[in-house]
């Protein structure tokens, strides 16, 4: 018998869809193997105090790079291994391909990658290090880089049993080793990626202090110290942002509309955090988070715009309310907050912008066009807010959830929700609290130097990249 | 957050009690929202608003004092289980207090007075009541009869005891608003007031309508976005009628002082209904509040009660602070004319222009308030103008907190008046003919 704790809430849908529980042990799963239905895994998914991956890490890659890499993970206390032992379970492996030049390159690292792909244990990781294919690159050279995203999506849809495949994309001068890219090393490897599958993260600056020092980071409470704001909080993927952003060491505001502050209350109990009742859609919604954050805590570092509505119609049959109201409070809100913050001598310390987009404004999704234009703005807001941000040393990212199982989804008819939860690699609904681990990882000091990323929460969705 | 000790005397006088900010449910008409709410439901809701709303979890506030009208026996210690049930520290000391409709005013100035001489550094003023969830007591007949009962140690006994039970006991005893020592009903009583001040339906009306328009507009404007939290699903008040026409109040019939003939003037529509609801007010020390980066909307500078021999004498019930009012602003050196907002609560419409009314009156004032002719008028611009209980609805004990809070926004919005931090009164009447009232100042 457990006692009930003051102001404590039960955490919406911390457990697995039931469908994903049956077919996990017993005679479910005898039962899914020979139907050949599909057998998505119990996702391993980060908690205070876990080791960061289950098994020894394969570094594989014979440049300057992975050596140093291989040194990061051993500075980390992890196993590391540079060859593959037949039949040893692996954890993890890091293929590090900084300095491909030609496609005839990926042959020996990406075979040797293959060879250990049947020795990965379950819940596994594999991380590609390399860089973009760009413009300016020689033929070749651009044909290699980019065929390192053919390798990662695809194997990204062979693994099992919770595996994922994700790369990081180093901009040119960057060294693999740099801090940022480290970073978001470290975020694949955890269990706070579990719902991010056949993905990118582009490490843009080294992400050192300005001495070229590395900088020290507290990965258990990676924002130990630091201000955030959290729209949209009351519930759902909000609430998680919330509580993962308090969990991680921050104080949080959570901001809700004035009909939603009863949630919004016991989110803001349970965090330790502060309650402003605020539609984000008036013209002072920037000042009034401003002042709250100035009044009580006398800094603002963490934005997070996650507050969003649907207002689904067939574009033939969208009126005015529909369009407008989804554009308002979508997109329009934050352009006009994010002018209030970036103005703002409060919002100078490594500020951090992270937006909730949505597979919608990539991929498209019928009866949505409102949406969607307001999710793909987003996701253009970022990019040419970035350069606002990094010149007061900050960063600003988007968060592209697919299939998560909230409040919301689960009013989806059954079928159609059944259906739209395994259309993905890891063929299962994600939880809000992954959506949550992303923003926190855009939001820590370690990603410095991650900026301009959309990074997608799907379980790689079949639709879109 | 309150580990410093508060010195027992003020070294430096008596210190300042501010306000930081309030939180209340919204106000549910009876038999509504909350018809399936207790008291304590409510005011631990409307509590932990108020810590969501300045980050207070599992802080210790120096004294919880609230109470509540309508109070179940098994609540003798309402506010401190509230307190319990509640995110803040469960150090946090609490008492009950109960001055009937003033039960909110009372509490706020007496934990203002203690944050004054430096006993406490933090308080929440509070105040709560459910028509809805209202005790029903046995008749006495029954009550005699199960107590003796409960004493009887044999069978024989207590079968002879349980024999004494007629069917007359059975009938329960449902709380009422009639005042004891008259059998009256307090709109019974205040038909009464209205109709000796000359009161007209047309001006309750008016006060009604305005009321109503008042509290819309400050709900349109987001007045309130940071002073009430949603509550089972209600999130404005269920009483408002932001719809209202004049029209529509002149259709209704009186349902007060029907034996007054012509007049008879007090509607369901002039007159406040029954209400469920809580509300909350967070105090505390200049030092307090900065300590902890809270803000600072208004000072309370004074409170004074008084009461009325309604039963004997000529005023009218609810008339007591038509004599408070004048008692606080003399003793502070100001006037009717000093004063930026006035908050008189609107039991009725009726109410409200009777003490408007006898202030005006230079008979009133010479033989009564003792001045040299009336006391004064106030512009009506300056009246309620957020709204007030007409529109808002009234749950008894939880009316004074809403307006502290109210008009403490107000006045910091306001800030200066002629160089000077604005002022406001506030003006609560309550049943047994008392009334207390509060003036606050602008930080």
């Amino acid at each position: 018998m457990s006692t009930p704790q003051k102001g404590s809430r039960k955490g919406g849908g911390e457990q697995a869809d039931k469908y994903t529980e049956f077919v996990s042990r017993g005679l479910g799963r005898d039962l899914a193997k020979r139907l050949g239905l599909p057998q998505p895994a119990i996702l391993r998914r980060y908690e205070p105090g876990a080791p960061l991956v289950e098994g020894p890490i394969l570094v594989l890659g014979h440049g300057t790079g992975a050596d140093a890499v291989a040194a990061v993970l051993l500075e980390w206390d992890q196993d590391v291994r540079r060859h593959a032992t037949p039949k040893e379970k692996l954890g993890a492996i890091v293929v590090v391909l900084d300095e491909l030049a030609h496609p005839d390159q990926l042959s020996a690292p990406i075979r040797e990658l293959g060879a250990s792909v049947r020795d990965l244990a379950k819940n596994a990781r594999v991380v590609s290090i390399s860089r973009p294919a760009l413009i300016e690159d020689a033929p070749e050279v651009a044909a290699a880089r980019n065929g390192v995203d053919g390798v990662v999506r695809s194997l990204a849809k062979e693994l099992r049993a919770g595996a994922t495949a994700n790369g990081i994309l180093l901009a040119n001068g960057i060294p693999a080793e740099s801090a940022s890219a480290m970073a978001a090393l470290r975020f694949f490897l955890s269990g706070r990626s579990a719902f991010i599958d056949g993905q990118f993260l582009t490490a843009s600056s080294t992400g050192t202090g300005t001495d070229g020092s590395q900088p020290q980071h507290d990965w258990a409470k990676p924002l130990e110290g630091r201000v955030a704001v959290v729209t949209g909080a009351a519930r759902g993927i909000g609430a998680a942002i919330a509580r993962t952003l308090a969990r991680d060491g921050a104080t949080v505001i959570v901001v809700d509309v004035p009909a939603a502050g009863d949630h919004l209350a016991q989110v803001a109990n349970e965090i330790h955090g502060t309650a402003l009742q605020l539609d984000i859609t008036v013209t002072e919604a920037g000042a009034r988070i401003l002042d709250h954050a100035a009044q009580r805590y006398g800094r603002l570092d963490i934005v997070v715009h996650n507050a969003g509505i649907t207002r689904d119609k067939l574009l033939a049959n969208m009126d005015a309310a529909r369009w407008d109201s989804v554009i308002a409070v979508n997109i329009a809100s934050q352009l006009r907050m994010n002018k209030a913050f970036l103005a703002s001598s409060h919002f100078t310390q490594n500020p951090r912008i992270i937006s909730v987009a949505s597979t919608s404004g990539i991929a498209g999704n019928r009866g949505q066009t409102n949406y969607a234009a307001s999710k793909a703005g987003v996701m253009g807001m970022v990019r040419s807010t970035a350069p606002l941000l990094a010149a007061k040393g900050g960063t600003v990212n988007a968060v592209a959830p697919g299939f998560i199982e909230t409040d919301m989804t689960a009013k989806i008819p059954f079928a159609t929700r059944e259906v739209a939860r395994r259309l993905n690699s890891l063929q299962q609904g994600g939880k809000p609290g992954d959506v949550a681990e992303a923003i926190a990882f855009f939001a820590s000091e370690a990603a410095s130097g991650v900026t301009a990323n959309v990074l997608r929460v799907c379980g790689q969705n079949l639709v879109g990249q | 957050m309150s580990s410093t000790t508060a010195p027992f005397l003020p070294t430096n006088g008596i210190r300042k009690a501010v306000i930081v900010g309030g939180n209340r449910i919204p106000f549910a008409r009876t038999g509504g929202a909350y018809a399936h709410s207790s008291n304590q439901d409510m005011l631990t809701a409307a509590l932990d608003g108020l810590v969501a709303r300045f980050g207070l979890q599992d802080q210790e506030i120096g004294e919880v004092a609230a109470g509540a009208v309508l109070k179940h026996s098994r609540d003798f210690n309402l506010t401190r289980e509230a307190v319990l049930g509640s995110a803040l520290s469960a150090t946090t000391p609490a008492y009950d207090l109960q001055q009937a409709c003033a039960t909110g005013m009372e509490a706020v100035i007496g934990l203002s007075n203690k944050i004054k001489l430096g006993q406490i550094d933090s308080a929440i003023a509070g105040g709560v009541d459910s028509a809805s969830d209202a005790p029903i007591a046995v008749s006495e007949g029954l009550r005699a009869i199960l107590l003796d009962l409960n004493r009887a140690k044999t069978v024989p006994d207590k079968l002879k005891i349980l024999s004494r039970i007629r069917p007359k006991d059975l009938s329960p005893d449902a709380p009422n608003t009639g005042e004891p020592r008259t059998g009256l009903s307090m709109g019974e009583h205040q038909a009464l007031t209205t109709a000796q001040w000359k009161i007209s339906r047309e001006a309750q009306d008016q006060l009604a309508l305005a009321s109503h328009k008042n509290l819309a507009a400050a709900y349109d404007r987001h007045f309130f976005d940071d002073l009430i939290t949603p509550f089972r699903g209600l999130s404005r008040d269920s009483n408002l009628r932001a719809d209202s026409t004049l029209e529509k109040l002149a259709s209704l019939k009186p349902v007060f002082g029907r034996n007054l003939g012509n007049a008879a003037t007090m509607t369901a529509g002039n007159s406040t209904p029954l209400t469920d609801g809580a509300s909350t007010v967070l105090l505390a020390s200049e030092e307090w509040a900065q300590a902890n980066e809270l803000p600072m909307l208004a000072n309370v500078v004074d409170g004074e009660a008084a009461a009325v021999d309604f039963v004997h004498g000529k005023d009218g019930l609810l008339m007591a602070p038509a004599f408070a009012v004048p008692r606080m602003l003399a003793r502070n050196g100001l006037t009717l004319a000093d004063i930026d907002f006035f908050e008189i609560h609107e039991a009725f419409a009726g109410t409200v222009l009777s003490t408007l009314a006898a202030w005006e009156d230079e008979e009133f004032g010479k033989t009564r308030l003792g001045l040299d002719g009336a006391f004064g008028s106030i512009d009506r611009a300056k009246l309620n103008v957020n709204g007030s209980s007409l529109a808002a609805g009234h749950p008894f004990a939880a009316t004074g907190g809403r307006l502290v809070a109210t008009l403490a926004k107000m006045l910091h919005e306001r800030g200066h008046v002629d160089g000077r931090p604005a002022r406001g009164l506030i003006s609560v009447c309550a049943a047994g003919g008392q009334g207390v009232v509060a003036l606050l100042e602008a930080r």
